[in-house]
């Protein structure tokens, strides 16, 4: 860990005393979010901004949130708001809210690697908030955040398994690199016209087409969720095919670990993916997900932005 | 470090904690209502010691909490090296009680202040007091300890080095200066 | 400014003299009207060239290159792209049609012709577009380009959906004996891949477009050749099922020709790991699987001849996230350097049989006489530095897109002076 931690682009090359840190740090950062004040001033004089080509407000205010809880100034930047004009390139857009001294910058963007050239191209922190199907670091933070806070289980006794459209899935590939990284033994499950044999290329991850076998033995199982343009491709017949052979139910749920966790990224359809039961029941940690996003992103501000000496 | 000279020897630093053990009862004409909270990392084990003390000769121990600051640092934006954040552990409500903050060095004065704004975030004490073992002067903010096991007058080349049991195996304070021992 | 009979002449001395037949040896080379004169010049000598130390050969013919001109000059146009083709060694280049307008009346030929022959430098030989506007509905009216100075139909950039259309651009060109140049991918099976799809697509999480896409359309483009009996053109093949699909038809005696460009023979879909745009292009990187057939291909001569697809765009075209980065790579000027690093000096074929590639190949595609040093040929002539390494400084490239995958690499094999009809259009800046 002695070289600056300056990006969080996705988990390739982190070590995990790295990951152990910012799952660390998040402990502390969950509690001054429970105190009467919910600030710091630890960020106070750095400048964090974000960048969301794409629109999800969850996430981007997550991320302006963690900030502001340390006292950081935050600037947003949002495609079809004012600052982001189509046909002005990513590198054009850098430059000029780099003139802008910002220290940090949230990127959101359709395109996998987007995060990445505006690595190459800033000497600020930088931060990906989802570039298209690649990455998603900081949900896959908070999910294993959630799932170790709730059932304090180690990662290298823990099967994780992903069922839905992990072919489109930033989520699944953050959460399949992040968790392995951490030990846990991973399962990718979904029809076979979303779920690309190729994928069992990633490092210790297995590939399923059928719930059944996927849910075997499972510690916590992660609901995706299923864009409805996915039909229109032809790579599903409909919703309610997918869900009669997908859907996660408590009763599907048997052949799991007796104790086994659900997850669902968000935003849910619910009882397509997920039966809504089961996504209230006591097995969720959905309410325990969207309550570590902050923490989580707040963490993961101050270990790239604190101790770099100032800009 | 090169070890200048002996500040406190185990006895003595013993014999400091006592005494403002007992200050601290007599200036809050108890212990009801106190509160103690050490700063990580060796005011933390100071302010169990003058909780067991306090509990040996009044009828309660007051309870003690664990403060880290580092979120409170008014140089976070300039440091070369990133502090690891810890744990506060502050299990009962500040609000309404005569809080002490205890330390093992008063320097600058800048932990008290980031310890002080930490504080009243977590709500709203009676009272602030606040306990060091040594005091070696050079204050850059308007700062003053309520109780000082013992003043010492440093230049700002030197270094206070307190020594506890509970982290380093033994008691004592001792003043260096920086730089390789001679060899 | 290309009349001959106003060319100076050259006396290029002490060469080595290196054909597609192989090493002839040292010797001299005159240059005069336009034409080789012979090893000895025949009257008095303008310019007088010392190439000890160099290899003197025929100037290439690059069957595939984007000019961008009319419509694209802020990417490239005439004057910079034929000097830039120039700086690559090459005398002659075969501009493709998606401009804008799209070069699909007869017209627009003429103008580009008269414009390059005003200009003087590499040769512009002008395809035309096989569909009116390159929108795959409606063909050209292909005899009348042809007369106007065509010399190959495609719509390169776009491949040709419809089935019959190319059927029929086929049977004119059969019978206008033009070659019909095809970009063979189902767009339909393609989707919105902006890379390879296999193993690293998936690991980037990029859209993939599989190799599939390919070759079912180069199979497709090959029976349409077997159909009509028109001489059918693979651009780029990419991948071993595309290059095996044309094999396949090769050895029926199909009309079937296919060219292969330096990044398809040097680079694999393993460079998409940085992100950088400047390494999308269709068809896309492929694996090192194929990268070694395609060099298989060179070695065997099933693959008849290389081409650039030199396919230039703004730096800032280039800067945008990948989906949105046109594709294309710039490199004419690079070429050769890159080619005989991979293929010569990396054991796969020996010189003479590059210059084939470059020289022959493409002529016997376009159905032209090959390029030659005989008594009486065009003077198109290139004198390679095949021993001082150079590292490549896109600073200094001629064409407009200033940036491209071998920058900052040291490369041998640099063109250093080229001259076309006898007149010199390039010499580098640490020429002799």
């Amino acid at each position: 860990m002695s070289e600056r931690f300056r990006r969080l682009l996705d988990f390739s090359g982190m070590d995990v005393d790295r990951i152990l840190a910012i799952l660390a740090t998040t402990d502390v950062m969950a509690q001054v979010l429970q105190r009467p004040v919910k600030r710091v001033p630890a960020l106070q004089g750095f400048t964090v901004a974000t960048l969301f080509f794409e629109d999800s407000t969850r996430t981007r205010l997550s991320f302006e949130r963690a900030a502001r809880a340390q006292s950081a100034d935050v600037m947003a930047f949002a495609r079809g708001g004012t600052s982001l004009s189509k046909g002005e390139s990513l590198r054009d857009t850098v430059a000029t809210l780099d003139a802008l001294q910002v220290d940090a910058y949230v990127v959101r963007h359709p395109a996998a690697g987007a995060a990445h050239q505006v690595a190459s191209w800033t000497d600020a922190a930088v931060i990906n908030a989802g570039d298209g199907r690649r990455a998603h670091p900081t949900q896959a933070l908070l999910d294993a955040y959630a799932y170790r806070e709730a059932t304090g289980r180690p990662f290298e006794e823990t099967r994780l398994t992903i069922v839905g459209d992990v072919a489109h899935s930033r989520v699944a590939r953050s959460d399949a690199e992040l968790w392995q990284r951490l030990g846990a033994e991973v399962v990718l499950c979904g029809p076979p016209t979303l779920l690309p044999p190729d994928l069992a290329a990633l490092p210790g991850v297995r590939l399923e087409t059928r719930l059944e076998p996927a849910l075997d033995g499972a510690h916590a199982v992660m609901a995706l969720r299923l864009q409805h343009e996915r039909m229109d491709t032809g790579r599903i017949h409909s919703t309610a095919a997918y869900a009669e052979r997908y859907q996660l139910t408590e009763a599907r749920l048997a052949g799991a670990h007796p104790d086994a966790v659900v997850l669902h990224p968000g935003p849910m359809n619910r009882d397509v993916e997920i039966e809504g039961a089961l996504a209230d029941g006591p097995r969720s940690l959905i309410t325990r997900q969207v309550a570590a996003g902050v923490p989580v992103r707040m963490a993961v501000l101050y270990h790239l932005l604190v101790g770099k000496g100032s800009r | 470090m090169t070890v200048k000279a002996i500040l406190l020897d185990a006895r003595e630093l013993d014999r400091a904690l006592t005494r403002i053990a007992h200050e601290i009862v007599e200036s809050n004409k108890g212990a009801e209502n106190l509160a103690l909270v050490g700063v990580h990392t060796r005011g933390v084990p100071i302010a169990e010691r003058l909780a067991d003390r306090i509990a040996s000769f009044e009828s309660l121990r007051p309870p003690v909490g664990k403060l880290d600051i580092t979120l409170y640092r008014d140089d976070l934006t300039e440091i070369a090296l990133q502090p690891v954040v810890k744990k506060t552990e502050v299990a009962f409500d500040v609000s309404g009680m005569r809080l002490v903050l205890c330390d093992d060095v008063l320097y600058t004065g800048r932990t008290a202040r980031a310890a002080l704004d930490a504080l009243v975030d977590m709500g709203r004490p009676a009272a602030i007091q606040y306990a060091v073992l040594v005091d070696r002067g050079h204050r850059e903010l308007p700062i003053r300890a309520d109780y000082v096991g013992k003043n010492v007058p440093t230049r700002r080349d030197e270094v206070v080095k307190v020594r506890l049991e509970e982290i380093d195996g033994e008691d004592g304070v001792v003043l260096g200066v920086r730089g390789e021992a001679p060899t | 400014m290309n009349d001959p009979r106003t060319a100076p002449r050259t006396w290029i001395r002490g060469a080595t003299i290196v054909t597609s037949d192989g090493e002839i040896g040292t010797g001299d080379l005159v240059l005069a009207d336009g034409r080789i004169e012979g090893a000895e010049p025949r009257g008095p000598v303008d310019h007088e060239v010392d190439a000890t130390g160099l290899v003197a050969t025929a100037a290439f013919i690059d069957p595939h290159v984007h000019l961008r001109e009319p419509g694209f000059e802020v990417k490239e146009d005439l004057v910079s792209g034929l000097a830039a083709a120039a700086a690559g060694g090459y005398g002659t280049v075969v501009s493709m049609a998606n401009t804008d307008p799209v070069v699909d009346e007869p017209g627009l030929v003429r103008s580009l012709i008269e414009k390059a022959e005003r200009l003087g430098g590499t040769r512009l030989r002008p395809a035309a577009a096989l569909s009116m506007g390159l929108r795959g509905e409606r063909l050209t009216d292909a005899a009348a380009l042809a007369e106007a100075g065509a010399v190959m139909l495609t719509d390169d950039g776009i491949p040709v959906v419809d089935g019959e259309l190319m059927r029929r651009a086929c049977e004119w060109a059969r019978d206008l004996d033009l070659v019909v140049q095809t970009h063979s991918e189902d767009p339909t099976l393609r989707g919105d891949g902006v890379m390879n799809e296999g193993a690293v697509s998936e690991r980037l999480g990029l859209p993939g477009n599989p190799r599939a896409a390919e070759a079912a359309m180069t199979y497709r483009d090959a029976e349409i050749a077997r159909l009509t009996g028109a001489r059918v053109h693979i651009a780029h093949v990419s991948c071993r099922a595309a290059l095996d699909v044309v094999a396949f038809f090769k050895e029926k005696g199909v009309s079937v020709t296919c060219e292969v460009t330096p990044h398809h023979l040097t680079l694999t879909d393993e460079a998409l790991a940085s992100f950088d745009p400047v390494f999308k292009v269709a068809p896309p990187l492929r694996t090192a699987d194929d990268v070694q057939a395609l060099r298989d291909g060179i070695r065997s001569g099933l693959v008849d001849c290389l081409g650039t697809d030199h396919a230039p765009h703004t730096r800032e075209e280039k800067q945008r996230d990948l989906l949105s980065a046109p594709f294309g790579i710039a490199h004419i000027e690079v070429a050769f350097p890159v080619l005989y690093e991979a293929l010569v000096l990396g054991g796969v074929v020996a010189l003479p049989e590059l210059l084939r590639l470059l020289q022959d190949g493409p002529a016997d595609v376009m159905g032209w006489p090959a390029p030659s040093l005989a008594e009486g040929a065009p003077a198109d002539v290139v004198l390679l530095d095949l021993d001082t390494a150079r590292t490549v400084d896109p600073g200094r490239f001629l064409s407009k897109a200033k940036f491209g995958p071998w920058d900052g690499q040291t490369l041998r094999g640099w063109p250093m002076r080229t001259w076309v009809a006898g007149r010199e259009v390039f010499r580098r800046d640490d020429a002799r």
